[in-house]
């Protein structure tokens, strides 16, 4: 079978550029270490989630903001139609500059979590628990929105995430509040 | 009967002045039991595309607040569902059914061994769509016990009616049996023809087909075994990931059973519309083989952003799809060198101004070019998405939809028009009306698209969710960008009005065409010129259709076999997670 010349240099060209791409993001994976999100968040039965059975399960926690070291945070929270807790009704408060893990399960259907703008994203599924890792350096408001379909109030799923500067994060003052804020939610109409 | 022979039939036989005394030729006369249902099929095609068109402009409008009097923001998802469905599942299956049972007619030049079985498929993908269809749009009306609205992904624990999975299925189905309809003249060619190579379009046709069946494997588990049972209340649960996994097990392949027709008709029709002929048809056969072998086993890379899924499967659907790139690369190269050989042969010269040659004012032409050209920014956008780390920024986010309306919505759909200005004479036996409107409605829809899909994909950078009827939230603002949002939803309220406005268009052509009388030559016929490369220089090997199918099941196994494996020893089948019906006031105790 004859190959017109032009063919095959476009040919090498193209294998060139795919491979190209494959080594790149392997270079991202490696160097700058940009993790995927995968399956390390661990699975938990839909009950704990649904009931706040905290106690039952080891791969999720009572939802909040958990100071884990001098700069590090782990932040549990519930994805739940039509709410993100915390998220929704009080935000969710780091410093800058600190390595934060974020849990996310959901309570019923999937849903997505993703802070706008940034490289926080990631689907919520019944039975998983989404963990993914991140830095804000930026002081400010960041929406988080629900981005996977999740029936008619999809819309007003929907939270922030309030990163103050460093000298100004009251870790206690912050936390409290929020576990008080999610009481009265776990209470209320859902 | 034949009055052209193949090298006059470039351009000549297409011009008005041309005036044929013999009688006429048409696909219509010499097949005209295949022709019927081609009919049928773009019949039922184009009430879907108008519907979703429809729903498209609703959605345009709704969303980014231009007007929301159409629908409340609940109903919001019941169009949504209606336009994925009836566009990707109803508008492309039916479209492709009556494209593909012409190429093959044509091409094996032999009609059906038993006309039953590609009516019967007809008949499912019809009752398919109108189950599906009635659960949908039930969720419109309160006084309707029904309702579907999952998306045309339908990912559980949302449930939906069982008319929905059932019409589904019944689609997939159907496909299924209109293609053993056209293997079946396949083989009975085969019988006639032992040594001869397999013609190109039912080359094209075939293993478009073979793609298909293997990748349809993923999603008739899922409805058939999990889904459509569980919204009988007959099991329990249905573990989200797997579903998932399933259905993108199907999701992506679907894309190139909706590309390779247009393929087909850049490949076949395109060169000849230009004047022009083929420039490599054993090229254009490794390129279907290898949409074969590496459609299906890259689905994961729709579940980059998925818990429960081990990075490595992740890493190795990110590698095939890379190399999935390969095909569709060197399709531009030969869909460019065959316009490019076209364009020399009417005159043109220098570097670019082989271009000017080409005939730009036959919407049949134009259509399948601005869908070419719009297909290569998408396949940019595509190649963003595929990069694992990148797609952290865009994943569904409006980004996605603005490269799949470049994709599935303008080179499939695109094309499926121009080819439809082309073929519809001829399966209909009647000329082609509105002949100015047709000439400028392919630009209407590339200036359209242009507007809105690149809207879509700036305000998806900055964060703007898809799917979701009102994206403006209270607490917190999307970044400012160049223009702004501002100015990105009315680029996209905007394009969506034009687009609606050229699919108006495209459907009085076609309708005014199909009710206008019969009579007269036609201006166009289904005559090839020969490739400049042709098939003898294709090795043989490629003709191996159940070769590649043996390979393309092995790369799948490969693909899923473990990751599927491994979600079911970790209890998949066994979720126990309650469902969630979308309308709990519309449901029907069973
Ligand atoms: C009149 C022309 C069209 C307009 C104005 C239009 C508009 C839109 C808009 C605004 C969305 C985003 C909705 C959202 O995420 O909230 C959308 C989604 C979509 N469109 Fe179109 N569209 C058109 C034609 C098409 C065509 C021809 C196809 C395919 C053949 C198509 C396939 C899709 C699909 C698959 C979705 C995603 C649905 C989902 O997320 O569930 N559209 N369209
Ligand atoms: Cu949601
Ligand atoms: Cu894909």
């Amino acid at each position: 079978m004859e190959i017109h010349r032009y063919e095959k240099a476009w040919f090498v060209a193209g294998m060139v550029l795919i491979v190209g791409f494959i080594a790149t993001i392997a270079y991202g994976a490696v160097g700058p270490g940009i993790a995927m999100v995968d399956d390390s968040g661990g699975t938990v039965g839909a009950d704990p989630i649904a009931n706040g059975n905290w106690n039952s399960t080891d791969a999720f926690r009572e939802p909040g903001v958990y100071r884990t070291g001098e700069n590090s945070f782990d932040v549990y929270i519930v994805a739940q139609r039509f709410a993100f807790n915390p998220g929704t009704g009080e935000p969710v408060r780091l410093p800058t500059g600190s390595e934060v893990t974020f849990y996310v399960a959901s309570a019923d259907v999937m849903h997505g979590f993703n802070i706008a703008g940034t490289n926080v994203n990631v689907m919520v599924a019944p039975g998983q628990v989404s963990e993914m890792t991140a830095r804000f350096d930026e002081a400010g408001t960041y929406g988080i929105v629900c981005h996977e379909y999740c029936g008619a109030g999809h819309h007003d799923m929907a939270g922030t995430l309030e990163v103050v500067p460093q000298s100004e994060y009251d870790y206690e003052a912050a936390n409290s509040e929020q576990r008080e804020q999610l009481r009265t939610l776990q209470g209320g109409d859902r | 009967m034949a009055t052209i022979t193949p090298d006059e039939t470039d351009t000549a036989a297409e011009t008005d002045e041309q005036v044929l005394d013999e009688e006429r030729d048409a696909f219509v006369d010499k097949f005209p039991t295949e022709a019927r249902l081609t009919r049928w099929t773009f019949l039922v095609a184009f009430v879907a595309l108008g519907i979703g068109g429809l729903f498209g402009l609703i959605q345009a409008l709704h969303r980014t607040g231009a007007f929301r009097g159409f629908v409340s923001s609940a109903d919001y998802y019941t169009i949504l569902t209606g336009h994925g469905v009836l566009l990707v599942l109803v508008f492309t299956t039916f479209f492709i059914s009556g494209f593909f049972n012409w190429a093959i007619t044509r091409s094996l030049d032999r009609g059906s061994v038993d006309p039953r079985v590609e009516y019967g498929g007809f008949a499912m993908l019809l009752v398919g769509t109108v189950l599906a269809a009635v659960a949908i749009l039930g969720g419109l009306f309160d006084s309707v016990p029904l309702s579907a609205d999952v998306l045309f992904t339908f990912y559980p624990p949302l449930q939906a009616h069982p008319a929905f999975y059932i019409g589904a299925a019944l689609i997939v189905v159907g496909s299924w049996v209109v293609g053993l309809g056209w293997f079946r003249r396949f083989w009975a060619w085969r019988k006639n023809n032992a040594d001869e190579r397999i013609p190109l379009q039912a080359f094209m046709v075939l293993t478009t087909m073979v793609m298909w069946y293997v990748a349809t494997i993923g999603v008739a588990i899922e409805v058939v075994v999990f889904l459509i049972p569980w919204s009988l209340g007959l099991i329990q649960t249905v573990d989200p990931i797997l579903a998932r996994t399933l259905f993108w097990f199907f999701g992506h392949p679907v894309v190139y059973f909706w590309l390779l027709p247009a393929y087909l008709a850049w490949y076949t029709i395109m060169p000849k519309l230009a004047g022009g002929r083929l420039f490599s048809d054993p090229l254009a056969r490794i390129v279907f083989v290898l949409f074969v072998l590496l459609s299906t086993p890259v689905g994961f890379h729709h579940q980059y952003v998925d818990p429960g899924i081990p990075e490595g499967f992740k890493f190795v659907a990110m590698t095939n799809t890379m190399f999935l790139l390969l095909p569709s690369l060197l399709t531009a190269f030969t869909v460019v060198a065959s316009l490019e050989h076209a364009g020399r042969q009417q005159g043109g010269s220098g570097r670019l101004g082989w271009l000017k040659t080409l005939p730009w004012g036959k919407p049949a032409f134009s259509g399948m070019a601005l869908a070419g050209l719009m297909f290569a920014a998408g396949g940019f956008s595509g190649m963003i998405n595929a990069g694992m780390n990148i797609n952290y920024l865009v994943h569904n986010t409006l980004w996605v939809p603005g490269h799949f309306h470049l994709t599935v919505g303008t080179a499939f759909a695109l094309t499926a028009m121009a080819a439809s200005y082309w073929l519809v004479p001829q399966i209909t036996g009647k000329r082609l009306q509105l002949r100015g409107v047709a000439a400028i409605q392919p630009y209407m829809w590339f200036l359209g698209m242009t507007l809105m899909s690149n809207a879509m994909h700036r305000a998806g950078l900055i964060g703007v969710p898809r799917r979701t009827a009102e994206p403006q939230y209270e607490a917190f603002n999307y970044a400012q960008t160049v223009g702004g949002y501002g100015e990105m939803r009315i680029q996209i309220a905007l394009g969506g009005t034009l687009l609606f406005v050229a699919l108006v268009m495209f459907l009085a052509v076609m309708f005014a065409t199909i009710l206008a009388g019969k009579g007269g030559n036609l201006r166009v016929n289904s005559e090839f010129p020969e490739p400049l490369s042709g098939a003898d220089d294709a090795p043989k090997v490629l003709d191996n259709l159940r070769l590649w199918a043996v390979f393309a099941l092995l790369l799948v196994a490969l693909a899923y076999g473990f990751p599927i494996y491994s979600m079911i020893q970790s209890g998949a089948l066994d979720p126990s997670i309650p469902a969630v019906p979308v309308s709990l006031a519309g449901w029907l105790p069973i």
